[in-house]
């Protein structure tokens, strides 16, 4: 039906702006409360169901017109000289995954929100930003243009910084929104000087354009470095998906609300990078160099993070942890020339973090807002459900064979191993080594919360209660997606718009091998984690001052937040207080005072020839005079 | 020597003298006589280029002089006048209100 919507995809991302500015006017202290929290929740919701079922349609259509790219241009936002500037959306195969995922995603996180949020006082700003978010990040999924996808880039950290320091009274969530928005920054100027360098050569900033350039190595593609331009484009994703070394926020924007960290920095945004590299391909397809150091970095990104998540005693530190760790996975992937295994995993991450980080907050809902799972435990008969769905996307992500995270992780390993275009035993082997670490953490994680004896205060025990439907009926959609998600033969569905890179021959009798081994991985972080949180306490207690530096290290995180302190910020500030503020003290007023002064002084001089004397001043007359006249008898 | 040197001379004489006066006496009145001295003596040179040359000219322009001279006087003694209302005294050193 495209006479009777023309605009179906600019109306996706507007649905969602629709809510934000509704709420935004109506439901906070800006437009005096006067939406009551029902209406919030309606208004906050029924937008992205819309978008969600929106989308659909165009998916519907998609697949009605074969797959070829739906291009909708919207307006013409610019023209300077011959170059004009589109805002134009773009649905394709990859677009489609991605927006099905936002919007759906996003959809069931703010019916969660609902009974999460419930009775706080700042509800109807809550909902706004999260529909603010969901515009941005349909804007960069849908954008046609880097310069769209860039609009939404922004946007979406901008949400980010506003949703990590919601609860803004508390200086230290205020911080860590600041923090994020910061880190970002310094991705975005490698995504900036990208941007540029691709627009000088290619006078358009239309992704397929531009990766159609690449892809069949047209001349004007010759002029700009492919490896130079997947570098810093690489540098940006590094900031938007949290991989070494900017990686330092996510943990940190745990300060937001729990949906917050599930809707933003686990399943859509923090993807942002993995889609614009993918959506890139036909740059990083032409760049092995630039792919080679995504490769590293994601494995050393997957591997470092896993271990500081080992050791971590906050249930969302640990998932956040956990959720840098798997960006680094789908890195990797991407780095090996597995775009679409990439979005895979992008897809089924989304469905099982998302499950995970909306349990741990009926988790903390259930708990009155305690955070620390040495403080809890023996929560599987008081909240079940919550138990659960928590228990089959811990298995999920941890790899246990046949739900969703096993199929994503394992073609990962597979492709880490044996890809021509980079694969290496030693990634595989970091990698894999990676997951085992996952699936201890992560049943540590479930052991800690729910089994073995509550370790809980007694009043906090006496108030433990499971979450209303609006949470749970999420949680086992959720969980019904972790488990069944993998099914999904995405990187099939892809292949055609992205090929799969090809397989060493010699390597490709390892498959099974790899596969058994990534089985027994699974299966072996868990009894590990069940052999130690399992028995007695003492157990685990004595491992741990077995290993004590190791345990300080990595507890501390790697004191990577230290270093970045005393290496950037501190000499920062340093610079800012003595050099700039104090120095261009000393510099524009001692200028200023001293052309002053200088003019005060030759004023001084000159004036001690106004002697008063009249007699002086004629006899000085005449001296001149007398001067002029010989002057002239002699030169004339 | 003859007549139109000897009258130069004098014209300088006259000259020097009244710049002399305006230079070392202290009296505002005496310094305009001296002033008007100088005046005199380049009328006189004037007066005797004119007679050299057989040309009027130089002679009219003396009597522009003149008349430019009293209307000087006339806007001068006036202003005299006021000074020595104010610091009740002739004494040009003790108008040095603007020294710097």
């Amino acid at each position: 039906m495209p006479l009777l919507l023309p605009h179906t995809l600019a109306l996706i991302a507007l649905l969602p702006l629709f809510g934000f500015l509704l709420n935004g006017f109506f439901a906070t202290a800006l437009g005096g409360h006067r939406a009551n929290e029902r209406v919030a929740s309606i208004v906050g919701c029924a937008f992205p169901i819309a978008a969600f079922a929106l989308t659909i349609k165009a998916f519907l259509d998609l697949q009605a017109g074969g797959f070829t790219p739906i291009v909708e241009p919207l307006y013409r936002w610019a023209l300077i000289g011959s170059s004009s500037f589109e805002i134009a959306f773009y649905f394709d195969r990859l677009s489609a995954i991605m927006t099905l995922v936002v919007t759906g995603v996003g959809s069931v996180i703010h019916i969660y929100s609902t009974g999460y949020m419930h009775a706080d006082k700042s509800y109807g700003r809550f909902f706004a930003h999260l529909n603010l978010f969901l515009f941005f990040m349909l804007l960069l999924v849908l954008g046609r243009s880097l310069l769209v996808l860039f609009v939404g880039w922004e946007g979406v950290g901008l949400a980010s910084y506003l949703l990590i320091g919601f609860w803004f009274d508390d200086l230290t969530n205020a911080k860590a929104g600041r923090k994020a928005f910061i880190t970002n920054r310094i991705g975005d100027a490698g995504f900036l000087l990208g941007m540029f360098l691709l627009y000088r050569a290619f006078g358009t900033l239309d992704m397929d354009t531009i990766n159609g350039a690449f892809l069949t190595g047209s001349e004007v593609a010759m002029i700009v470095p492919a490896s130079l331009v997947g570098l810093l484009l690489f540098i940006g994703a590094t900031g938007k998906s949290a991989q070494i070394p900017l990686y330092v926020w996510l943990p940190d924007a745990m300060a937001g609300p729990t949906p917050v960290s599930a809707l933003i920095h686990a399943a859509t945004m923090v993807t942002a990078g993995v889609y614009l590299t993918a959506r890139m391909s036909g740059i990083y397809m032409m760049a092995p160099e630039a792919s080679q150091v995504m490769a590293v970095v994601g494995v050393l990104t997957a591997f470092f993070a896993a271990t500081v998540a080992l050791v971590q005693t906050d249930i969302k530190k640990v998932l956040a942890y956990s959720t840098v760790s798997q960006l680094g996975f789908m890195f990797l992937a991407l780095g090996v020339g597995a775009y679409g295994v990439a979005i895979f995993h992008v897809v089924t991450h989304a469905f099982f973090k998302a499950c995970l980080f909306l349990g741990a907050g009926s988790v903390i809902h259930a708990l009155g807002g305690e955070q620390d799972i040495r403080k809890m435990g023996g929560l599987r008969t008081k909240i079940p459900v919550t138990f659960w769905t928590f228990a089959i996307a811990t298995a999920a992500i941890a790899g246990i064979p046949g739900l969703a995270g096993f199929f994503s992780k394992d073609e990962i390993l597979w492709y880490a191993f044996a890809s021509a275009k980079g694969g290496a035993p030693w990634l595989w082997g970091m990698a894999a080594l990676t997951a085992l670490m996952t699936a201890f953490y992560m049943f540590r994680l479930l052991w800690l919360t729910f089994m073995g004896a509550s370790r809980m205060s007694h009043e906090v025990e006496h108030h433990v209660h499971e979450s209303p439907i609006s949470m749970t009926g999420v949680l086992m959609l959720l969980a019904l997606l972790s488990a069944g998600g993998g099914y999904i033969a995405i990187p099939h569905f892809l292949e055609a718009q992205i090929p799969l890179p090809p397989i060493v021959e010699s390597l490709e009798h390892y498959e099974h091998t790899l596969l058994i081994v990534s089985i027994v991985l699974a299966f072996a972080g868990l009894g590990l984690a069940v052999f130690m949180y399992g028995g007695p306490p003492s157990r685990a207690e004595a491992i741990k001052q077995g290993s004590l530096p190791v345990h300080r290290l990595l507890s501390g995180k790697y004191f990577v937040d230290e270093l970045y302190d005393r290496a950037i910020v501190k000499p920062l500030v340093w610079f800012s207080d003595v050099v700039l503020l104090r120095g261009s003290d000393k510099l524009l007023d001692g200028s200023l005072n001293g052309l002053a002064s200088l003019a005060q002084r030759s004023a001084g001089m000159l004036g001690r020839m106004q002697t008063g004397s009249l007699h002086l001043y004629a006899l000085l007359v005449m001296v001149g005079i007398v001067g002029a006249l010989l002057w002239s008898w002699r030169h004339v | 020597m003859d007549r139109v040197t000897l009258l130069l001379w004098l014209s300088g004489a006259l000259f020097s003298l009244g710049l002399l006066g305006v230079i070392v006496r202290r009296n505002a009145l005496v310094m305009l006589m001296c002033m008007e001295l100088m005046l005199n003596g380049v009328n006189l040179s004037l007066v005797t280029f004119s007679q050299q040359r057989g040309d009027a000219a130089g002679a009219v322009l003396v009597f522009l002089v003149f008349v430019v001279a009293t209307a000087e006087i006339a806007l001068a003694i006036p202003i005299v006048l006021l000074l020595v209302r104010f610091k009740r005294s002739m004494d040009i050193d003790r108008y040095s209100d603007l020294k710097g």
